[in-house]
């Protein structure tokens, strides 16, 4: 069984027709890259997978587990293991960080039948987890996002999904806004989570990000649909020639194999 | 053999009774109607001297010579106040409740989330009273380890009885009858309230709280308390209760006054959850219209006031602080939530008299539903008052768009050397936040949960520890069913 099986997608926002048929197929294991001009339907194929509200699905279907996902609501899905690092980050003034994260897994824990862990355990558990990120433990403190910079609003986001610990991650153009170093951080950090029982979305609208996170499989998104699948050269291929040689022939997607 | 729970029982009943609380189990409610008889007659009833019916006639008396005031933000039909009856007797045990059984499903539920513990839950559903049993004999050994401190707690009434000295030289200094129509009002029928009276350099050995005083019944109507701190003590008070509390009578008017002589510390916390009207229309929740004030009299004497307000249809206070010592400290800090069809207009008002003064006002105001919650707070700095200090901080929180949140900061500064700062800020929960802690796997209520508490955490950090925890679980049961 599939992880993640998307099956002729059609969604909208504010009556607009934004995914008009994805097809799409993931594994364990598998790193998949998600690529596309503004206004494809990236992010809203992110969206639609969080569970956001206003992003109405008017067709097709998406299962996950086997489960119909669209059944779910976002919390459970997140219970169930899908994490998404948002491409802005909202601030919550407040509430700290560590404890916003100390609620959210516990909540992940308790779903999976697990104890919760206490604020000592969970401190030295979230200890480990900062070094992966190089993530300043003043920033724990700090309520969630408030006064991060750009840069560390996104490793805060792949900090997030090392302390959660997800199945499927979907990452929603976590590079843009970042320098190089900072897109080292990052990558390193979605790197270090690598594992056969876990699969990496990740979306991006630059190759550069991709050649630190090396994908499997790449997957060009154009005007709603999947135009165009292929390996990691497919990436680099885009970076040469831009994305106008597959706008073209529309309508007739071709995939080649990976 | 030792005594059954029953008959300790009713020795320490019988102990109250020689104490002279008879006068106050009387058989008897008032028709509706107020005129200088039902005063003459709650004061015969309560057995108080002379000059306490005297004063309760001179405030009467100008209280039928006052109008009403209409200026604060808040709309209710008007109140009759011939319509009211000036005094109940208390609830006999023996007409209420037999179990929690018969006790209204959604207050028992409410309890339970409250983690309110079984024989707590028995006390305020007004069951017979040998259920009770260990709150009697630990409210006993409370009032001995005060006795030893010399502190005296007790109900104001006892208070009139055995301590007329210090009640004729403070009641009406930091409240006079004239201040407002309200005051005017309470000053003519109060039923009862608490007495507080902490000698010099005592730090009072425990916290205060309304729960202890046994002959607390009915005395929500018009609540009169004095607390007075000579120098360099301390005490902390708590008032209300997280659970919700009904009362047939409609109008809450209490008054509070506070004395802190020089060196003292009054801590004054409440927590209010009174009926807050039926959530659709508004109709039959309480009108909660406080006056409290404390007067901060000595050199380097504080006040504080900490409140948080979920309850009732209408809350109208203005919990204020006089700062005539020099170097005295005031301090208010404020949640008040307003959802349904609830109104707030509440704040404070500090005045600045002596030298070397300080006021911090931190007041967060959430509404929700059709909440319209007004902050009105007055910083008022004397001529004579060099170099006061104040800070203000109102932040309001909106949830969903029906509701309504102002603000309506008055400051008044005749000393050149004053420094004011005054912060203010307007946010809604919005969707976006609530969407990315879904997304982190916490449901929507917790959500809000998370994020009110986030808002209100600089008040509840300020309230005695087991009110904090109570505090914080109202706010979040009150909270409920507010995020569509």
């Amino acid at each position: 069984m599939s992880l993640l099986e998307i099956r002729n997608l059609h969604a909208q926002v504010e009556e607009q027709e934004i995914l008009k048929g994805v097809d799409l197929v993931v594994n364990k294991g598998e790193i998949h890259a998600i690529m596309g001009p503004n206004g494809s339907g990236k992010s809203t194929l992110a969206q639609v997978l969080a569970g956001k509200e206003e992003y109405e699905v008017t067709e097709g279907e998406i299962l996950y587990k086997g489960r119909d996902l669209l059944e779910m609501a976002p919390e459970e899905r997140a219970r169930e293991g899908i994490f998404m690092a948002f491409q802005y980050p909202v601030e919550i003034p407040g509430v700290s960080n560590v404890y916003f994260l100390k609620a959210a897994l516990n909540a992940i824990r308790t779903h999976r039948g697990l104890e919760e862990m206490d604020a000592m355990d969970f401190l030295v558990y979230v200890r480990e987890k900062m070094k992966v990120v190089k993530m300043d433990e003043a920033l724990l403190n700090r309520p969630v996002n408030e006064g991060f910079s750009g840069g560390e609003k996104k490793r805060n986001e792949i900090f997030h999904m090392s302390v959660l610990d997800p199945v499927l991650a979907v990452l929603d153009e976590t590079d843009s806004g970042l320098d190089i170093d900072a897109l080292k951080i990052v990558a390193d950090g979605v790197n270090s989570l690598r594992s056969e029982e876990r699969a990496f979305l990740v979306i991006t609208h630059y190759q550069r990000l991709l050649n630190y996170i090396v994908p499997d499989v790449v997957h060009v998104l154009i005007d709603g649909r999947i135009v165009r699948t292929g390996g990691k050269d497919l990436a680099l291929e885009l970076e040469d020639k831009g994305y106008a040689w597959l706008e073209e022939p529309l309508g007739a997607a071709e995939t080649v194999s990976a | 053999m030792a005594p059954s729970d029953t008959e300790l029982l009713e020795q320490h009943v019988d102990q109250k009774y020689e104490a002279g609380f008879i006068t106050d189990v009387e058989a008897e409610t008032f028709e509706p109607g107020l005129d200088e008889d039902v005063v003459r007659r709650i004061s015969t009833l309560k057995g108080e001297p002379g000059w306490m019916l005297e004063w309760r006639l001179k405030a009467f008396r100008h209280w039928q010579t006052l109008e009403e005031p209409t200026w604060a933000n808040i709309k209710y039909e008007p109140v009759d106040y011939q319509a009211i009856s000036y005094y109940s007797a208390p609830k006999s045990k023996k007409d209420g409740p037999k179990s929690l059984d018969e006790v209204d499903p959604e207050i028992l539920r409410t309890y339970e989330k409250l983690g309110i513990p079984l024989q707590e839950q028995q006390i305020l559903a007004g069951i017979a009273v040998d259920a009770v049993f260990d709150s009697v004999s630990v409210a006993t050994t409370f009032r001995d380890k005060l006795a030893e401190a010399g502190v005296i707690f007790c109900p104001i009434s006892e208070a009139i009885r055995e301590h007329p000295e210090l009640v004729k030289k403070y009641l009406g200094t930091v409240v006079p009858y004239s201040d407002n129509f309200f005051a005017a009002l309470n000053s003519a029928v109060f039923s009862d309230g608490s007495f507080v009276y902490v000698p010099k350099g005592v730090r009072c050995p425990m916290e205060l709280s309304t729960y202890f005083r046994i002959n607390a019944q009915n005395t929500g109507q018009f609540e009169r308390t004095l607390i007075i701190a000579e120098e360099g003590s301390y005490v902390s008070y708590l008032e209300g209760c997280t659970a919700p509390m009904r009362d047939e009578n409609q109008l809450h008017a209490a008054v509070v006054e506070l004395h802190a002589d020089a060196e003292a510390q009054i801590k004054y916390s409440t927590v209010q959850n009174w009926y807050p009207g039926d959530p659709e229309t508004g109709v039959g929740g309480i009108f909660n219209f406080v006056t409290k004030r404390g007067l901060a009299a000595g050199r380097r004497s504080k006040i504080s006031w900490t409140q948080v307000e979920t309850g009732s249809s209408i809350t109208w206070k203005y919990p204020s602080c006089i700062l005539k010592g020099d170097e005295s400290v005031g301090e208010f800090y404020s949640v008040a939530l307003s959802k349904g069809r609830q109104q707030a207009d509440t704040g404070t008002k500090m005045i600045h008299v002596g030298k070397n003064t300080t006021s911090t006002i931190v007041s967060k105001g959430i509404s929700a539903g059709h909440g319209q919650n007004t902050y009105r707070g007055a910083v008022r700095i004397l001529s004579g008052a060099e170099n006061a200090r104040n800070f203000s901080q109102c932040d309001s929180m909106l949830i969903g768009d029906q509701c309504g949140a102002h603000t309506f900061p008055y400051i008044d500064v005749q000393s050149p050397s004053a420094q004011m700062e005054h912060e203010a800020s307007t946010s809604k929960i919005g969707e976006d936040q609530v969407f990315y802690c879904n997304q982190r796997g916490i449901e929507t209520e917790d959500a809000v949960s998370m994020i009110v508490n986030g808002f209100c955490k600089e008040v509840f950090n300020e309230l005695p520890m087991e009110f904090a925890v109570e505090a914080r679980k109202l706010l979040e049961i009150s909270l409920e069913g507010s995020v569509g």
